[in-house]
């Protein structure tokens, strides 16, 4: 059964006109805020696809800005999100791409500000669903709607079956694990989407285990 | 994990027998897979009835789309109401009202909840609270509606499809007008099996309906769609409750939507490329609003 919960059918709440060109916008927004940890001072977002051709009638401008701003789909604030975005000291610049795309609701988010940048693509597959595929380089995939930890680490032997140990030690069950490197032996970037949020006393005890860079969160 | 159905049958068939409605079922159901307790579940669908009602007061006040090329439409049916003219009857006009002031929130950029979908999100409001005047329910039973709604529109969605790029119109407003239709027959005290005679009738004249928005956008036809959806639910809701039987089984209609969508021109499942989309019209409103672009979207 794809459909499990009866809020899958009577929901989500959101902000309209289109589940996949609003909703799901906001969504794939709010991810990268969340990846990176802080509101962002600056923001490139170069859109894909159907995303390219109609962002604007479907709001779907406003609503990754609002995503960036942490506001959930169904934050009233995505229509002036625009506004907030200048009072909040978050500049912003869109891209519509004329290039072909693996689908057609893709979006390429940058954010950054003066200590740090990141990257992150994200498409909208239909009914407000998201999945990221690439995070700073990164091939990746992962949905919004599950919490999940991601951990930049050096590829070496053992640094995976250490931080799958740290979170059976806290009975932290696994849902969908993924591992990605540019190349052997250099940087690596492991996804693990578990099935409750994770505390971030556990964060930093995995970011103390060897050959580990960084450790962030998605929140569910 | 228990699942307590997986089709009509199924469904119809564990309420008679443990005489229970369907809307208990579903909670019974949504206790199980969330492992959360009745009142959370019934706290949760209440704030999605709120925000159906929200959403309707909001449009019956008036409202634009970013566009233009919906909105306000609501207010026009409801001072139509008033002048005691209308040949359809008042609880019809106002569920097709309320429908139409859903979208047009929709389309504006307001906050609706999704039955099943964004774009098919005026129909289940609009029929409940059309038929709330008639049937006073109690808050419970209201909440109850949405349950029994979702529970068919739940395996829709899983025997079938639910989105307009994959199965068509059919698939959205045909899903939403069937839930509905289900739901009204269940609060007016009729019983499980005519819920889903209820169900059949609406569904079956909805079908091979198409997904054709011009310039891509939730707005038209989805809006006055959206009005046909509820009054079709009402309809077949008294037909169900007259006694009159679908002939044809449901599950078997749901099946029929789905094999239907699956051979459904790709122009007419949601990428503006044929339909009312591809009329002069339609196409003169795609420039306008993007300039000449042409794309295929969801």
């Amino acid at each position: 059964m794809k459909f499990t919960s009866v809020f899958d059918i009577i929901g989500p709440v959101m902000i309209g006109p289109s589940s996949s060109h609003t909703a799901g916008a906001a969504r794939i927004g709010r991810v990268a805020r969340d990846l990176f940890g802080k509101q962002p001072t600056w923001a490139k977002i170069h859109l894909y696809g159907s995303f390219a051709e109609t962002y604007k009638g479907h709001g779907t401008d406003v609503a990754i800005v609002g995503g960036l701003l942490d506001y959930d789909t169904y934050d009233e604030r995505i229509k002036t999100s625009f506004k907030d975005a200048e009072r909040l000291g978050l500049t912003f610049e869109f891209i519509p791409e004329t290039g072909s795309v693996e689908h057609p609701n893709t979006a390429r988010i940058v954010i950054g500000d003066d200590e740090s940048e990141l990257s992150m693509v994200g498409i909208s597959i239909g009914g407000g669903a998201i999945e990221i595929t690439e995070l700073n380089g990164f091939p990746l995939r992962m949905s919004g709607g599950m919490a999940a930890i991601l951990v930049v680490h050096n590829d070496r032997a053992g640094v995976v079956a250490n931080v799958a140990v740290c979170l059976a030690n806290h009975s932290i069950n696994i849902g969908h694990m993924e591992v990605s490197r540019k190349e052997r032996g250099n940087m690596a970037l492991m996804v693990i989407e578990v099935d409750q949020n994770i505390a971030p006393t556990i964060l930093e005890e995995i970011e103390l285990l060897p050959n580990i860079t960084k450790v962030t969160r998605i929140k569910n | 994990m228990e699942v307590l159905f997986r089709n009509v049958r199924d469904l119809v068939e564990r309420a008679e027998n443990e005489n229970k409605l369907i809307s208990e079922i579903m909670i019974e159901q949504e206790m199980i897979v969330s492992e959360r307790t009745r009142e959370e579940i019934m706290e949760q669908m209440y704030r999605n009835l709120e925000v159906m009602e929200a959403a309707i007061e909001r449009g019956l006040k008036g409202v634009q789309s970013v566009t233009g090329l919906t909105g306000g439409d609501a207010v026009l049916i409801q001072a139509y109401m008033k002048t005691g003219k209308s040949l359809s009857g008042d609880l019809l006009l106002d569920a097709v009202s309320k429908a139409v002031a859903t979208n047009e929130v929709n389309a504006a950029m307001g906050t609706i909840c999704a039955t099943p979908t964004a774009g098919s999100a005026g129909v289940v409001p609009g029929a409940l609270f059309a038929v709330k005047n008639k049937l006073n329910p109690t808050k419970d039973e209201m909440v109850r509606f949405l349950f029994t709604a979702g529970a068919f529109g739940q395996v829709v969605a899983n025997n079938a499809m639910i989105s307009g790029a994959a199965g068509g119109c059919q698939a959205e407003v045909g899903s939403a007008a069937a839930m509905a239709a289900a739901a009204i027959t269940e609060m007016a005290g009729g019983s499980p099996q005519q819920s889903a005679h209820a169900f059949s009738i609406s569904l079956k004249n909805m079908l091979g309906l198409v997904c054709d928005p011009v310039a891509g956008l939730v707005e038209v036809p989805c809006v006055k769609r959206n009005a046909m959806g509820a009054a079709n639910s009402l309809v077949s809701a008294d037909m169900a409750l007259a006694g009159v039987e679908s002939r044809i089984p449901t599950d078997e209609v749901i099946d029929a939507m789905y094999r239907i969508g699956q051979t459904m021109p790709v122009a007419l499942r949601e990428t503006a490329q044929g339909g009312l989309a591809a009329t002069p019209t339609g196409k003169w409103l795609e420039k306008r609003i993007f300039g000449g672009a042409v794309a295929n979207r969801g």
